[in-house]
């Protein structure tokens, strides 16, 4: 026999199994893989560097562009820890609207990462039914802030705008027809004798080793651990609202995707709570030193004229301080670390995205698996590089 | 809050001459220590049944140019167990080395990395203390005060060349850095009175 050799094979970052521009450096023996080196930073913006550049208000955006799977999460996150400097309280509406589209947002992300997971593993049609309804969620995005992903709509003390009865009633109207097709993309993938083949025991973490490794999320729940943030530290009106937490017991590829199939079923049940429940009222605080004045009240009024031009040139102060805030995003704990100093613009602002932790242990779960198995790997761990690389 | 309070006690316990200070601010508990004790410190928060903080959840830089110690390495944990949340912060002179937790945590791998790439916070016993984020062979740490925002370089393609080149960073117009804090409005004014102010209020 031939001396054993390694092969190393590099893997991306223009393919389409890497999620988006991931580069995997795989040391092969044979088909085993070795070692797996990830090398990232191919869609690193310097977003931190430019939100030390911008105003509290300007620097909302970015957040958008971080997970584009889920953009409002990531904005709500960022928006919890301004109002947590401001020390600023949020109408039960404004807190019921951002429950929703934080829930639809999951639901968008959820269809993404299972149906591409599908895709990578050799399964197509998911994928065609599922796209079919994020398209429908986009449009709902698109109603409520005037773009499908780049939203800008959780502000300061509220959200931006109230919602149109017209597109509460959409919405409901989703939610009735939606679950069917959660059952046809079920019935596809769940007993799919191929798609167990490729995906359990896969790529197995234990409860211990997730914690280890900084996961967090849908991950970390299909290890086993009952842990996500809405109940634990239940931010806005998610105390008020009736939903459970599925977990996994094995924490292998599969169960990930069981516990994603899982939520995305609560998360329906969730939307549809909030459009039970929701109030009426403002959506957004009446403080005109943080939120604009009505377009209307600046045609005849002076000073809603002075605080629109201060609030969109200087923008607010905030009082100096730190926070840290999370949110339960769809791929786990997003966490927004501020440091503010008295002036317009955040002194730093430290962005805790879940896949990063995820990515890291790449060379931990796929050590030992075939090559094949890498992408089911990286498919389940739901990568998304806008907030990697940020 | 109660727990945090408690948490508090315990932490100043457990730790001992390692703690510098612990501060509550907004139901946060954050601690300060030494760059020499932070192996022990998140050893002892990891481990001690009333800490129990598993989940190392992040580590950043701070950069403070004017301070004699211009960084801060701040880890973020959380314990499952407790449902709490603690900041440990180190304080470090410019060129100082802060030892590696990755043998506490794996979580810690990338992100003291992801530190040292942007802010040229070396971490000493650290096994792959490689560049994180910014391009293979970048120049300098971008998330420094001093790093300007449009950066050194830009990157085009040369035809002749028939590859990526470095060029220095050539803008059309100047990069400009607005100041819309006003003199005579904001927060801003407690830290530099406008003189005559102090009348408005007589």
């Amino acid at each position: 026999m031939s001396d054993k050799k390694t092969y190393t094979l590099n893997f991306g970052p223009q393919h389409p199994a890497t999620h988006g521009v991931l580069r995997l450096l795989l040391d092969l023996d044979g088909e085993v893989v070795e070692k797996a080196d990830p090398h990232i930073g191919f869609l690193h913006r310097g977003t931190e560097k430019l939100i030390e550049y911008k105003t509290y208000l300007q620097a909302l955006p970015y957040f958008d562009r971080l997970d584009y799977v889920a953009p409002m999460n990531q904005e709500h996150a960022y928006i919890l820890a301004v109002e947590k400097l401001l020390n600023l309280d949020v109408p039960r509406r404004g807190q019921y609207i951002r429950v929703l589209f934080s829930e639809l947002g999951r639901i968008t992300n959820h269809l993404l990462n299972i149906t591409t997971f599908a895709m990578d593993v050799g399964a197509i049609t998911p994928l065609l039914y599922g796209f079919e309804e994020r398209e429908k969620i986009m449009e709902f995005y698109e109603r409520v802030c005037g773009a499908r992903l780049h939203a800008a709509y959780v502000r300061p003390g509220g959200v931006h705008q109230d919602m149109t009865p017209d597109l509460i009633a959409d919405i409901y109207q989703f939610t009735q027809t939606f679950p069917k097709v959660v059952d046809d993309i079920e019935e596809l993938l769940t007993e799919n004798r191929i798609f167990k083949q490729r995906t359990v025991d896969i790529g197995v973490i234990s409860a211990q080793d997730a914690l280890d490794w900084g996961f967090t999320g849908p991950v970390l729940r299909a290890s086993g651990l009952p842990w996500d943030l809405r109940k634990s530290q239940p931010y806005e009106v998610y105390d008020e609202l009736d939903f459970d937490i599925p977990t996994g017991k094995f924490g292998d590829c599969y169960d990930r995707y069981l516990v994603r199939m899982a939520e995305i079923r609560q998360s329906v049940k969730l939307v549809q709570q909030c459009i039970e429940k929701m109030p009426t009222g403002p959506v957004v605080t009446d403080d005109r030193k943080i939120t604009p004045p009505p377009r209307t009240e600046m045609k005849h009024s002076m000073e809603s004229l002075i605080h629109h031009f201060k609030l969109y040139t200087e923008g607010f102060h905030v009082p100096a301080g730190e926070v840290y805030t999370a949110v339960e995003a769809p791929k786990g704990e997003f966490g927004v670390y501020l440091i503010s100093d008295d002036s317009n613009r955040p002194y730093r602002c430290k962005i805790r995205a879940p896949g990063f932790a995820f990515l890291q242990a790449t060379d931990y779960l796929c050590r030992g698996h075939m090559l094949a198995d890498v992408t089911a790997i990286v498919g389940s761990l739901d990568i998304v590089f806008g907030e990697i690389d940020r | 809050m109660e727990e945090l309070d408690h948490l508090t006690t315990v932490v100043q316990e457990a730790l001992g001459p390692d703690l510098i200070t612990a501060k509550l601010d907004r139901d946060e508990l954050t601690i300060e220590t030494y760059a020499g004790s932070i192996v022990r410190v998140l050893t002892i928060l990891r481990d001690h049944p009333r800490c129990l903080f598993r989940l190392l959840l992040d580590i950043c830089g701070v950069d403070y140019p004017d301070d004699h110690k211009r960084f801060r390495v701040v880890y973020h944990l959380l314990s499952i167990q407790l449902n709490l949340r603690i900041r440990v912060k180190v304080a470090l002179v410019e060129g100082m080395e802060i030892p590696s937790v990755t043998g506490v945590f794996n979580a810690a791998n990338w992100y003291e990395r992801e530190t040292y790439d942007l802010y040229g916070i070396r971490f000493s016993d650290h096994l792959d203390l490689r560049r994180l984020l910014t391009d293979y062979e970048f120049d300098g740490h971008p998330l420094r005060k001093d790093f300007p925002l449009t950066g050194y370089v830009e990157v085009a393609y040369n035809g002749e060349k028939k590859k990526v080149v470095y060029n220095p960073v050539s803008l059309p117009q100047d990069f400009r850095n607005f100041d819309y804090l006003s003199p005579w409005e904001g927060m801003l004014h407690k830290k530099n009175p406008v003189p005559g102010d102090e009348k408005a209020k007589a």
